[in-house]
């Protein structure tokens, strides 16, 4: 691609423009290209395309026997998966979105997360399960949920977070090399996201956390949907001269402690922006961490900024208000930042 | 009861114009999401009224139905007034679920009507929990419970199966099979392609009925709720039949053909049973044009309901996450 490129399409040959749908697609292919134990099951990856259009294509491409359509019976496809992966194959198990996760939950925390442990070592599960999640299309409360934080509550798994675009193409590959059981969470609003993917990027870690724009005053520790709503807010802050450091977590477990720390120090502010409910909470935990670690760095209690504490309404102006949005983050940011 | 199918004039025309009812709502449903006035996912019923239509005409206001997220045509051929049903689509103040809920959960509770549920499977196990509700409370209510064949891979399904003839329990089981769950043909979703078989390995009565004809459906519900209410335990019910639309509004249709839904539209459930009244002289042009027109304003009335409705406060957010008391 590089080669073809005209000469006065430098730039653009250097970076691709492409959305988180695709990124995630392109993932997915070179991992079956990779790895002939590699394949894709789910519900509807194949003929229907993928229920977010994510493995459309892939069944041209790579047959049924590689892009395994399943019947729905989350729980029973999920823990083949984990038998599969036991047996020596690398699946992606694609569960269409974290609220039917729901119906494999046994087969994730009783087995997936637990088999290497309770086998004394014998058995490793290198099973990768990607499913969306999120809230903010109007689906009402049984296709809104968040749940990410409540898998990293499970020791035994691993749960990723991609807010980027790059992180959408590149966390799969080191997902499938690890050989535990991990989890993507791929918010459903990112998918028709655009930006520009560095082809030179060889590959993403899935051990820390990135800052995604550097500041002094106050650290916006979130990952997910709220990344970009963090973004902005740092940006319109900025213009007030409260410079926000955002930190992508991008790896919601194992936590990048040291990472988040350091940023928290630095700042000695800290609001945390997750969409997913407080109570009993990633964001609880993150808090406890940095109060148990860094107390004496903080100049000012540590905020949060999360989901309100209800089943997410169907109405627009409900569903919104039940969510994190930008303007919440600058105000509570502001607040951090400059104390009366 | 009789199970013997009365196909007096009036109850044919009334079939009809419930059927009408369904497919111009819904068509106007289309109109409305087209102009962002309803949101999130739409599944329509388009081709399978009769079944939703066929099964209500022989329950009664005592019985219980439980639905899916496929539920316009359920919950209209149930009685769940127009108005509050446009208004939860709209996701107003005066929708039927004070705007909480939205196309795939209308709830009502005065039509017994246990809500659309959007997780596929879900209300299998709800439908056994009423109808032992109703059994130990002498209420002598059959509860119908719609899924899709497409809940019948799941593990509730068959757990639900198990509970309902263990315990004797009065469940009409209403497996709408329109032969595609969302991408999934029947015969790569399932190893037994006829699922009203599965039944008897739960030792429940079972029949395959034709879910494009109204009358073959309603004929089947009568025998099916005789034997339920004669003490004889839940009965299973495969209605076959067809969505003409997409599976929700965003949906390429990669998995069947155009042809294959054009055959299935010849049996349109409205059109045959329009032209068998017309042959038989029980319908007329004009008496035709005047049930569309009284539909249309059915429908009018309930947009207009739902236009003038009101935003709930965003103050009242958490209101119903806990309930203060039981509602009785
Ligand atoms: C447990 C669960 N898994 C997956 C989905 C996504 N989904 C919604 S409808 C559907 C197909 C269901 O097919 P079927 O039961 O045959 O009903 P139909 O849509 O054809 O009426 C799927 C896979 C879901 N809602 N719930």
């Amino acid at each position: 691609m590089k080669e073809a490129a005209p000469q006065s399409a430098e730039q653009s040959a250097e970076r691709r423009v492409t959305t988180y749908r695709e990124a995630c697609r392109e993932g997915i292919r070179q991992a079956l290209i990779g790895d002939e134990r590699t394949f894709l099951m789910g519900e509807d990856v194949g003929l229907y395309g993928g229920c977010y259009a994510v493995s459309k294509g892939l069944l041209d491409e790579f047959g049924p026997a590689r892009i395994r359509d399943t019947p729905l019976s989350e729980n029973a496809f999920v823990g083949a998966g984990i038998g599969a992966a036991m047996a020596g194959m690398r699946p992606i198990v694609e569960i269409m979105t974290c609220n039917f996760s729901l119906l494999a939950l046994d087969q994730i925390v009783n087995n997936a997360a637990t088999l290497a442990h309770m086998s004394g070592g014998q058995f490793a599960v290198p099973l990768v399960i990607r499913m969306a999640t999120g809230a903010g299309r109007q689906l009402a409360a049984q296709h809104s949920h968040s749940f990410e934080g409540w898998y990293a509550h499970i020791p035994g798994l691993k749960i990723l977070a991609p807010g980027t675009i790059e992180d959408a193409r590149h966390m799969l590959k080191p997902a499938l090399a690890d050989p535990n059981p991990v989890l993507i969470f791929e918010h459903i609003m990112l998918y028709n996201a655009e930006g520009d993917l560095d082809p030179n990027l060889q590959g993403v870690d899935i051990t820390s956390a990135k800052i995604r724009r550097p500041g002094r005053d106050v650290s916006l520790l979130t990952y997910g949907n709220s990344l970009p709503k963090a973004m902005e807010a740092a940006e319109l802050l900025s213009s007030e001269g409260i410079e926000a450091e955002v930190v992508d977590l991008r790896v919601l477990r194992p936590l990048d402690e040291e990472t988040i720390i350091a940023s928290v120090s630095r700042t000695r502010r800290c609001l945390i922006v997750d969409e997913g409910w407080k109570s009993g909470s990633l964001s609880a935990e993150i808090s406890a961490r940095l109060t148990e670690r860094a107390f004496f760095e903080l100049d000012a209690p540590i905020m949060r900024l999360c989901a309100r504490e209800v089943p997410i309404p169907y109405a627009a102006h409900m569903e919104e208000a039940a969510l994190p949005q930008t303007p919440a983050i600058v105000e509570l940011a502001r607040s951090l930042a400059s104390p009366q | 009861m009789s199970s013997k199918t009365h196909l007096d004039r009036q109850h044919a025309l009334r079939v009809l114009q419930d059927m009408l009812l369904i497919r111009r709502f819904e068509a106007k449903c289309v109109e409305l999401y087209q102009a962002q006035k309803i949101r999130g996912f739409l599944h329509l019923y388009d081709g399978e009224e009769a079944v939703a239509v066929g099964v209500m005409q022989a329950l009664g206001a005592r019985d219980a139905v439980v639905a899916t997220y496929r539920e316009h045509g359920q919950a209209i051929a149930r009685g769940v007034p127009l108005g509050p049903l446009m208004a939860e689509m709209y996701g107003k103040r005066e929708g039927c679920c004070r705007g909480r809920g939205g196309s795939m959960h209308i709830f009502d509770r005065a039509k017994r009507f246990f809500g659309g549920n959007a997780i596929v499977g879900g209300g299998l196990p709800l439908a056994i929990g009423i109808a032992l509700a109703d059994k130990e409370l002498g209420r002598g209510a059959v509860t119908a419970c719609f899924f899709g064949e497409g809940a019948v891979g799941e593990g509730a399904f068959h757990e639900s199966m198990n509970l309902a003839e263990l315990w004797g329990l009065p469940v009409l089981f209403v497996c709408e099979n329109n032969l595609y769950a969302m991408g999934v043909p029947l015969e790569q979703g399932e190893a037994e392609t006829d699922i009203y078989r599965k039944a008897s390995a739960y030792r429940m009565p079972a029949e395959m009925v034709d879910g494009m004809s109204p009358v073959a459906v309603e004929s089947a519900t009568l025998r099916a709720v005789e034997s339920i209410r004669a003490g004889n335990g839940p009965y299973f019910l495969e209605c076959r039949t067809y969505r003409f639309r997409a599976h929700s509004m965003f949906d390429a249709q990669l998995y069947r053909t155009r042809e294959e839904v054009e055959l299935w539209k010849a049996r349109d459930p409205l059109v045959l049973m329009r032209s068998w009244l017309e042959e038989n002289h029980m319908l007329s042009a004009q008496e035709y044009a005047a049930m569309e027109s009284e539909v249309e304003r059915e429908i009018d009335e309930a947009v207009a309901f739902a236009e003038a409705g009101s935003w709930e406060a965003v103050e009242d957010l958490e209101r119903f996450t806990l309930m203060d008391e039981v509602p009785e």
